[in-house]
């Protein structure tokens, strides 16, 4: 009777337990299953950052490396025809001087390098090779180079030095199978005879590879890309990073104490704050933009000068920092500055004497991760004229030049990709590294010297 | 010299700043008074009274004698040279300028241009006299009067620090500045574009090729905004549909289901995607992934442009993925633990509470997050110069190059920047629209997250 009376209970109950029981392995499957998706995307991401690397890697590290010939350059007083170098003291002003000195440079600079390089070359081949087949094997600005040694120390005409001869890119693209070999010659940048000859001259060890310092050393060329360095661009960046610190940290910092320790809560705080907030969200390109028209057009400022370049980036930099400092002044403790108060001291004493000291490693970091995005940064260096071809190091923040990021942008650019696609590689790998530095350096000083509280 | 008269300058405010404290002392001690304010505030204040005025006479004067002494050997030179054209003009200032320098010119100086250097020389001598002259005094007034007002009473330090303030008030104002540089430079600079260009054929125009066609007609369809903006759109859906859900779940996986270990060791290579330079996701998409789906179409056997609205997306796409798994990790981890707790207790299964609790309550800041990443990809400029391909025309296949904003921006300003004609001012005109429409995803995505964070605080 009582089971009667108790059977209806447990029937529903056990219903349920079913359904819970039937749905149980499909919920555990979509379990299963979103927790993959998850664990796909993150490995997802993981892997882009591993193929980016390792492309840039891959393509970048061989450029560092470059063909060179080693070759006895003979200095023959026959071809290197100059009169005595003129000295300071021969002449009553200095700009006599100077203008002596132009014309036994401009003497200098009529006189024909190649062909003490192309008898260069022909010493170390059995059978002596044409011009014009020399020509292509080494790089065209080499000839300066021994110029500038003889403008150097005049001394040396007559004698024979030993010379690391830099090979011409099509030269260097071709040793490295940058270039498909087995190509017909008319798709071929080198002809038969002079893959012959670069062919024999690598067999027998006159032309090997060597670690390329003139990366590093050399500015930027057109007419001779094996030649072409990254100098001219790392003190443009040099320049702008100088500019962006001096300015935006007194101004980013002084600015983030008013809003954070002395702003009254009103309409013009507000506004201060939302402009902030909105500048670090607009796009880099307007910066360039306002830069062009203010700097450029209405100051008058030069074209293509790291001053345009620093203010524009110091613009784009200054709420970054400003956001940064507030925010590790929002962590000092309120009993510091109740201290403070408590014994006399004026607002602008407990912030000066107390509150800042102890946020000063939370400014640097901020400046240093500040820093490091802006020379990353393109777009508006281009609207400014930093696109333009520079063939000095410049000498002042007013001289034209040139930035990382965008000699990056030229050599992508670049028409001859064989050579330029590891060369743009090994200025990413150049610029890399410096931000890691800047980044490792951030979070060095930040274990090392945040306070915590 | 005029670096020697700075040096200088800052010596007399050391000076200043050694009397002042010195005689605040004195006065307290002659009145048998407490100092109102620390003795170094009254150094400060007279170091300030007579080094401020006397810096901003020497730096008027840095600024000013190039100019002034231009204008002086001009003058003094022969009537010629001032009619001539102003290179003749420039290169006679700079040989006279030589001359009086010391320098000397490379050829023989003529009498006339010996007699100017000397004039150039004695008036640079007199000025230079002069401003170290009213310099000098006016330090000394400044350390005089200052030292005699020093009284016990003195309200030193309210005064120095209604300067800093002062400062500091002005350094927080750059912001306003910045924003206020941008619209109007833009506005002016658009407004002359305007002159050129009918608004509504800018606006709705469905034809873009900046070049003016020779016969002056049909300007009216050139300057067409559409091709760009949706070669813009296009970009930009192809980077969100790759950046939302490869971000949100990894986001999802980091914050709900990863070990500690595992989320130490993935959340910082993530972030290291978004402090690379744009300009290098712009050459790997150029260098790599072209290639790449060009293959890839090959292999299917359908044409992919290397430079299409497909590659540059993609890559942006990467790009982002940092951005949006980070924003949405933080507004995750900020729905209330309760809300967690409740719906696994009542047997849900981790996936289920999240996808029917935790994201419907995090979803206004999730929106607030997408909307943020799409303002980015909008103005995001490298990846699309180097990878879109540059080909403003209305299509539709994504696989086809296309043109943006940015990318027309940078084509038409680039090189040129005498903002005389059309070609180049478009590019403000393309500027305040990219501006504007950000500026409105900016505000409302800032608004959404702060009102959504306020909600669960």
């Amino acid at each position: 009777m009582s089971s009667v009376a108790h059977a209806p209970s447990p029937v529903p109950a056990s219903r349920t337990a079913d359904l819970v029981a039937a749905s149980l392995k499909r919920r555990r499957r979509q379990e299963t299953r979103f927790k993959a998706y998850g664990i796909g995307c993150a490995a997802l991401a993981v892997l882009f950052v591993a193929i980016l690397f390792g492309t840039i890697l891959r393509s970048g590290i061989p450029a560092f490396f470059q063909a060179v010939m080693s070759v006895d350059v003979y200095f023959d007083p026959e071809i290197v025809d100059v009169g005595p170098r003129p000295e300071p003291s021969e002449f009553p002003t200095t700009a006599a001087y100077d203008a002596a000195y132009l014309a036994w440079q401009n003497e200098l600079a009529g006189i024909n390098f190649g062909r003490i390089i192309e008898a260069a070359i022909n010493a170390e081949l059995e059978t002596p090779a044409a011009s014009r087949d020399l020509r292509v094997i080494y790089a065209s600005n080499e000839r300066f180079r021994l110029r500038d040694m003889v403008q150097a120390d005049p001394g040396l005409i007559g004698q024979t030095v030993p010379f690391e001869l830099i090979a011409g890119a099509d030269v260097d693209v071709w040793v490295k199978g940058n270039i498909d070999r087995s190509l017909p010659e008319s798709q071929q940048q080198l002809t038969l005879v002079q893959q012959q000859l670069v062919d024999g001259m690598v067999e027998d060890g006159t032309m090997h590879n060597v670690f390329a310092t003139w990366i590093f050393t050399n500015v930027d060329s057109r007419s001779s890309p094996a030649t072409a360095g990254l100098a001219g661009a790392f003190v443009g960046t040099l320049y702008m990073m100088l500019i962006v610190i001096v300015l935006t940290v007194p101004i980013g910092v002084a600015g983030a104490i008013y809003l954070e320790e002395f702003a009254p809560r009103n309409r013009f705080t507000d506004l201060v704050e939302i402009n902030i907030n909105n500048i670090a969200f607009v796009p880099s390109i307007v910066f360039g933009l306002l830069g062009a028209a203010v700097f450029i057009n209405a100051l008058q400022l030069p074209l293509s000068a790291p001053i345009v370049g620093g203010l524009v980036l110091s613009l784009m930099t200054l709420p970054t920092i400003i956001i940064a400092t507030r925010s590790v002044l929002r962590t000092v403790p309120p009993s510091i500055r109740e201290a403070a108060f408590g014994l006399g001291a004026s607002r602008v004493q407990v912030v000066f004497h107390h509150v800042l000291p102890l946020v000063i490693p939370g400014i640097l970091t901020a400046t240093i991760i500040g820093v490091a995005q802006a020379i990353g940064e393109t777009a508006p260096l281009l609207l400014i004229g930093m696109n333009a071809f520079v063939a000095n190091v410049p000498s002042g923040i007013f001289d034209q030049s040139t930035a990382l990021p965008v000699q990056l942008y030229l050599w992508a650019a670049n028409e001859n990709q064989n050579f330029f696609a590891a060369r743009t590689s090994a200025a990413i790998i150049v610029l890399l590294a410096m931000m890691i530095l800047l980044n490792g350096l951030a979070i060095f000083l930040r274990q090392r010297l945040q306070t915590r509280w | 010299m005029n670096w020697l008269l700075i040096v200088i300058l800052l010596g007399i405010m050391a000076l200043g700043y050694r009397l002042g404290t010195r005689r605040s002392r004195q006065v307290a001690i002659e009145g048998k008074q407490r100092l109102q304010s620390l003795p170094a505030h009254y150094g400060m204040l007279v170091a300030l009274w007579c080094g401020i005025p006397s810096l901003i006479v020497v730096i008027l004067w840095i600024g000013a004698s190039g100019g002034v002494l231009d204008a002086l050997a001009l003058a003094e030179l022969p009537p010629a040279v001032a009619e001539a054209d102003q290179g003749t003009q420039l290169r006679a200032i700079q040989r006279v300028m030589d001359l009086a320098d010391g320098v000397g010119v490379a050829d023989v100086a003529t009498p006339e241009e010996l007699t100017v250097a000397d004039a150039v020389k004695r008036a640079r001598t007199i000025w230079q006299l002069a401003v170290v002259a009213i310099a000098a005094s006016l330090a000394i007034v400044g350390l005089v009067l200052t030292l005699r007002r020093i009284t016990p009473r003195l309200k030193a330090r309210d005064q120095i620090e209604w300067l800093v303030r002062l400062l500091l008030l002005a350094s927080s104002t750059i912001a306003i500045l910045t924003t206020v540089g941008i619209v109007l430079s833009m506005l002016s600079e658009a407004l002359r574009f305007f002159t050129f260009v009918n608004p509504a054929s800018f606006f709705f125009g469905t034809v873009w090729s900046p070049t003016f066609s020779s016969t002056g007609a049909g300007d009216a369809g050139e300057y067409g905004l559409l091709p760009l903006l949706w070669g813009t759109l296009l970009v930009t859906i192809i980077a969100m549909l790759v950046a939302v859900p490869v971000g949100l779940m990894t986001a999802i996986y980091l914050s709900n289901y990863a070990r500690p270990s595992v989320r130490a060791f993935t959340k910082p290579i993530i972030e290291v995607l978004a402090g690379i330079p744009t300009i290098v996701y712009g050459f790997f998409a150029l260098s790599t992934v072209g290639p790449a789906l060009a293959g890839l179409g090959d292999l299917l056997g359908f044409p992919v442009n290397e430079t299409s609205a497909m590659t540059a997306g993609l890559v942006m796409g990467i790009m982002i993925i940092p951005f949006i798994s980070s924003l949405a990790d933080d507004i995750i981890t900020q729905v209330p633990g309760s809300l967690r707790d409740g719906s696994l207790g009542l047997g849900a299964t981790p996936s289920e509470t999240i996808r029917k609790v935790i994201i419907p309550a995090a979803i206004p800041g999730l929106v607030g997050a997408f909307i943020l990443a799409v303002s980015r990809a909008i103005g995001e400029t490298m990846i699309v110069v180097l990878a879109a391909g540059n080909s403003p025309v209305l299509q539709g296949n994504p696989f086809e190059a296309v043109s943006t904003i940015t990318v027309s921006i940078v084509n038409q300003l680039t090189g040129d920047t005498d903002f005389a004609g059309p070609q180049s001012l478009v590019a403000f005109a393309l500027g305040i629209t990219l501006f504007v429409m950000t500026l409105a995803l900016n505000v409302v995505a800032i608004f959404i997250v702060k009102k959504y964070r306020d909600q669960y605080r």
